[in-house]
């Protein structure tokens, strides 16, 4: 027998199920009185550098029904292009910006929204700069593992068009279910397609 | 720090499980792009302790009227949150949600017959200590049957939500106690594909962990991914 590798097993994944917003987000549930707020329902203040956007969205399932039970969280990098994370070693992130965003959806359309700023650049794993990005992590009842994907802006092109992940998206046709379409005002619609035609690229990573 | 170890997606449950119904019209179809993580998915947002009420970590009365308590066998769920080299996770939010003793959630859509408890609102939170350890107190919840095939039941159960400190390790699963006959039923249970890696969701009761004459206890350890530690990888040439 060689020797053995003493890795663990990561916890395999089990959906989030119906109740998500008691765990996530219970006061918007009508779980009032436990916690304050709801994690990551503010991500900005007066403070915040950046230019300020709306992000809106929508996640349908394959009969084109929104959902309403899900839970969506973006992640994303400052004005600067920091992340406010405790392993950011690049510089100072803005202290006025969290990153992290919440959302349950609308009670009644399922309709996400996030008042978040524009992401500044971050570097890929080879120095060269990707094009601005959130993370996007979308759970939900019948969704047995997290999805991630990523919400980049349709009116970044340039940037877009040097983005070391983007552009090595096999089925360039699909690139745009990343994109998200600028509507005005700083508002950014990201419609979500869990199957069929216009199905989200999802990412394993 | 050069990234997180790939998921190894054999392990978890399939995207689409047609036995566990709901999954059929969320699954994506396309296969997923794969690539190495980057900073993006290699940070995440920063929780304090700060962020934590006193009862946070007592679902037994952080919803209670005072002087008050939640009905239910009072157990106490302890473990550790690690990466899959066994080292521990520290200052990790883990959030937790639940159905009351008699089965019932807190929730606008929840239909089920069996009566809500007033003392039990079903949410509660903990950020793990330096070593990753963490703990919290509560009621055992009731198993109940859900809408999915004729007769099915969800076995007794625990959600949990747990950061990490990447965001490639954010990881939604649920904590099952020991012995309990409904799990080996479970069409969500049994979305996963082994039975050793069910087993890892699996609780066992803790003699040596209960608080004589109050609560038992459960131990539930949680692994996240793990990253890279080599020193060679992905280096620039001349770096």
């Amino acid at each position: 027998m060689v020797q053995t590798l003493d890795y663990l097993k990561e916890s395999p994944s089990q959906t989030a199920g119906p109740y998500v917003h008691i765990g996530a987000v219970p006061n918007f549930s009508g779980i009032d009185g436990v916690y304050p707020a709801d994690l990551g329902a503010s991500m900005v203040s007066d403070a915040t550098k950046g230019e300020r956007i709306t992000i809106r969205g929508t996640v349908y399932d394959g009969t084109g029904t929104a959902l309403r039970d899900a839970l969506i969280e973006i992640w994303q990098a400052d004005a600067a292009g920091l992340y406010p994370s405790a392993n950011e070693t690049r510089g100072t992130p803005d202290p006025a910006f969290t990153g992290f965003g919440r959302s349950p959806g609308d009670m009644e359309t399922g309709e996400f929204t996030f008042e978040t700023i524009k992401p500044g650049r971050v570097p890929f794993r080879d120095g060269r700069l990707m094009a601005p990005h959130v993370t996007v992590w979308i759970v939900a009842r019948g969704i047995n593992l997290g999805l991630h994907t990523r919400m980049y802006f349709a009116d970044e092109e340039a940037a877009n068009a040097e983005d070391p992940i983007l552009s090595r998206i096999e089925h360039q046709n699909r690139v745009p279910t990343l994109l998200a379409k600028p509507e005005g005002g700083g508002t950014y619609r990201f419609d979500i397609h869990l199957q069929g035609p216009k199905e989200t690229i999802f990412f394993d990573v | 720090m050069s990234g997180y170890i790939p998921r190894d997606r054999a392990w978890h449950p399939p995207a689409l499980t047609p036995l566990y119904k709901t999954s059929v019209a969320r699954s994506p179809q396309r296969a997923p792009l794969a690539f190495a993580t980057t900073l993006s998915e290699e940070t995440a947002p920063i929780f304090g302790h700060d962020i934590l009420g006193p009862l946070d970590n007592d679902m037994i009365h952080n919803f209670a009227a005072k002087g008050e308590s939640a009905i239910g066998p009072r157990i106490v769920v302890y473990g550790r949150v690690m990466d899959e080299a066994g080292r521990g996770v520290p200052n990790t939010l883990v959030e937790v949600w639940q159905a009351n003793a008699g089965g019932r959630y807190r929730h606008k859509k929840e239909s089920y017959l069996a009566p809500l408890d007033p003392n039990f609102g079903g949410c509660g939170r903990v950020i793990t200590g330096e070593d990753g350890s963490y703990e919290f107190r509560t009621i055992l919840p009731g198993p109940y049957p859900w809408p999915n095939g004729p007769n099915d039941w969800r076995p007794s159960h625990i959600h949990f939500s747990v950061f990490g400190q990447g965001f490639a390790q954010r990881l939604i699963t649920q904590m099952y106690f020991e012995g309990d006959p409904l799990i080996w039923m479970c069409p969500i249970v049994r979305t996963i594909p082994s039975v050793e890696a069910i087993e890892r969701l699996v609780a066992p009761l803790d003699m040596n962990a209960t608080i004589p004459m109050d609560a038992r206890a459960y131990k539930f350890d949680i692994v996240l991914r793990g990253s890279r530690q080599t020193v060679f990888e992905n280096r620039m040439e001349g770096m």
